[in-house]
């Protein structure tokens, strides 16, 4: 049987599942109860895909597509997290400012300068792995603890709310919050993120660019002795692309759905990013399906914990369960692919 | 004893006791990048220490709570090695995987035996055990020789590692297998087998650092506690140039760094006190830029 990306990922997801449910029933808990709420909790009903699914898909969609740009070249960033929240403490600034400007300005400014933010935030170890060759994933891994602290004195310091009560920020103006679906918590947010998603595919498939990052991901050494790609531009791009994507992210959150900063904004959104690019073999469009599922998820925990009382950090064990089972996946493709040439190739 | 006095012995005290979970980690860590294998699970497996350290403290005493985190951080870094040296997957995004995992699974544990918002545990930890003799000698008794039994232990791995990297056999096979991991198959050295151990290796020493950081320095469990310490470590290796005794100056530079918080404290300055929490993050990335020219890793590192 031939191991192709979809079948690959329905098997990743069973492994998953099949963790979850193991560990538990030897926990004690009902599984077939608990994964019956996880199912409620995601999909029960038109408000729950709404308000919760998608609402919880669009920034893994968004931090989700960030992530593979990166992977795409062989550039690993991990702090997706950390851009988020540099995106969002930005836009939770901008948002406040932009009161008497009109809706579209408003929400472009707020999206546009979170997006800056997360380019200036992995600025440093792009500037650290150009310059000196540190590893991005350490890098950008440090700066995501540096950002929840950034976040931690912005709630209680400079940004906190005129009253002083809550660590948490003033609501940003009407004018700089996304258009919601009537009805329900869903955001205009979702529809940047599938046109970003159709565009990236567009642009991965379609242009030198999206060769270009392909060929660095695939083997620095190569392309750079091929001589006609500047690798390590490459890669600083796509990096810089990447932690645009994820303050993005952060900005839409901010101006679709919480319209303040405090602490934990993100349930770690920039890890389970990894998971979701990965899931989807960094296929854009796929980013889309494996966000909604990974939404649904999210969600589901939620119901779980409410429902069956189990704690909703568990899923995050399913999450790790997916990436291993992809990367599992990969190599025994690899060797069945090593071993058809050995066979048509005996010499 | 005079104030200033105070201050000093209660900053060193502080560095040292802060540095020696660091220094646990990085040791271990150092052990298996040595033989060419980059753990990031490395942090899953402190925090697995961790909450083992507490559970079994809890259930059987202090000592039973160092073996139990002895065996989580075994055994994390048993699922790390099991895919990226067993199945050889991708090492950088199997250990960000192993450790998302732990921190999951840990939090789950801990919420469902122990509750949220619930009594939270109460657990045995070491009291200091002072040396006879050298404990009184000023400043240095104090600091170094009236320490938790646990953290002279850790303090032995130092000379311990040291002999088995550059005075034992394993520790030359190991060696070479992270220069050049076919030459040294060529030369008859059990690669798998070599990574494999000193993987599992650098996991106990992992969740022993997780036990030292609960039984020995914060004295209770909460979720996610090890806050990228495992990942400080890794930096902590670079920054010692994969040595022992340069692993123990970063780790000293890094405990220090985060002591300064309690010094200032006690001096009565008023700065934000998420400065002090940034503080070992933006050492670590300094030191990165700064070592990372000068230093050589094990030529098969990641490979």
């Amino acid at each position: 049987m031939k191991l192709t990306p979809s079948l690959t990922a329905f098997a990743a997801l069973g492994a998953g599942f099949a963790v979850l449910g193991l560990g538990l029933a030897v926990s004690g808990y009902d599984p077939i109860l608990a994964l019956g709420a996880l199912w409620r909790g995601a999909f029960g009903s038109w408000y729950t895909i709404t308000s919760a699914t998608l609402v919880r898909a669009i920034p893994l969609i968004i931090l989700g597509l960030g992530v593979a740009l990166g992977f795409r070249a062989g550039a690993l960033n991990i702090g997706a997290e950390g851009q988020f929240y540099a995106g969002a403490v930005v836009a939770a600034w901008v948002g406040i400012q932009v009161a008497t400007w009109s809706p579209v300005l408003a929400v472009g400014a707020v999206l546009g300068s979170a997006a800056v933010a997360g380019v200036l935030w992995i600025g440093l170890p792009v500037l650290l792995k150009v310059r000196f060759g540190v590893l991005e994933v350490i890098s950008t891994l440090l700066l995501n603890f540096v950002a929840e602290a950034m976040v931690s004195y912005a709630v209680t310091g400079p940004l906190q709310e005129a009253k002083r009560v809550y660590p948490q920020s003033d609501p940003i103006a009407e004018s700089a919050r996304l258009w919601l679906l009537p009805g329900s918590r869903l955001h205009g947010g979702i529809i940047l993120a599938v046109l970003l998603a159709v565009l990236l595919w567009l642009l991965f498939s379609r242009t030198r660019w999206g060769f270009r990052l392909k060929a660095v991901g695939l083997g620095a050494p190569a392309a750079q002795v091929s001589g006609r790609i500047p690798v390590r531009r490459v890669v600083a791009g796509a990096l810089l692309w990447s932690g645009a994507m994820a303050g993005l992210g952060g900005g839409v959150e901010i101006s679709g759905v919480t319209y303040t900063l405090f602490q934990n904004l993100s349930p770690g959104y920039g890890f389970t990013a990894i998971a979701v690019a990965l899931l989807a073999r960094l296929h854009p469009l796929g980013i889309v399906a494996t966000g909604i599922l990974f939404g649904a998820l999210e969600a589901g925990a939620q119901g779980m914990q409410r429902e069956a009382g189990v704690p909703a950090v568990s899923v995050q064990v399913a999450e790790a369960t997916i990436i291993l089972a992809v990367l599992l996946a990969d190599v025994l493709a690899r060797r069945a692919a090593t071993r058809s040439i050995v066979a048509e190739d005996p010499a | 004893m005079s104030g200033e006095g105070m201050v000093l012995t209660g900053f060193l005290a502080a560095a040292i006791r802060i540095s020696t979970p660091l220094l646990l980690a990085a040791t271990g860590e150092m052990l298996n990048e040595r033989a060419g294998v980059i753990n990031l699970g490395i942090e899953g497996a402190m925090l697995a220490g961790a909450l083992a350290s507490a559970v079994g403290a809890a259930a059987g005493g202090t000592w039973a709570g160092t073996l139990l985190a002895v065996a989580a951080g075994v055994a994390v870094s048993g699922a790390f090695a099991a895919m990226a040296i067993g199945a050889r997957t991708d090492q950088i995004v199997s250990g960000t995987a192993v450790t998302l995992g732990s921190v999951g699974l840990t939090g789950a544990i801990y919420r469902t035996a122990f509750g949220p918002g619930g009594p939270g545990l109460s657990i045995p930890t070491f009291s200091a055990l002072p040396i006879p003799g050298v404990a009184r000698i000023p400043l240095l008794g104090p600091v170094l020789f009236t320490q938790p039994a646990l953290t002279y232990v850790a303090w032995l791995m130092v000379p311990l590692a040291w002999w088995f990297l550059f005075r034992s056999w394993w520790g030359l096979a190991l060696r070479a297998t992270g220069e050049s991991a076919e030459a040294a198959l060529a030369s008859g050295v059990p690669v798998g087998r070599v990574q494999m151990l000193a993987t599992l290796a650098g996991g106990a020493l992992a969740g022993l650092a997780g036990a030292t950081l609960v039984l020995a320095q914060v004295g209770t469990f909460a979720e996610k506690m090890t806050a990228g310490r495992g990942f400080i470590a890794i930096a902590i290796v670079v920054l010692g140039r994969w040595h022992p005794l340069g692993i123990l100056l970063a780790a000293l530079l890094f405990g220090s760094a985060s002591a300064l918080q309690f010094a200032f404290q006690a001096m009565g300055l008023a700065v934000p006190y998420q400065l002090f929490l940034v503080l070992p993050y933006a050492l670590a990335l300094l030191a990165l830029a700064g070592a990372v020219g000068r230093t050589r890793a094990p030529a098969g590192l990641g490979k």
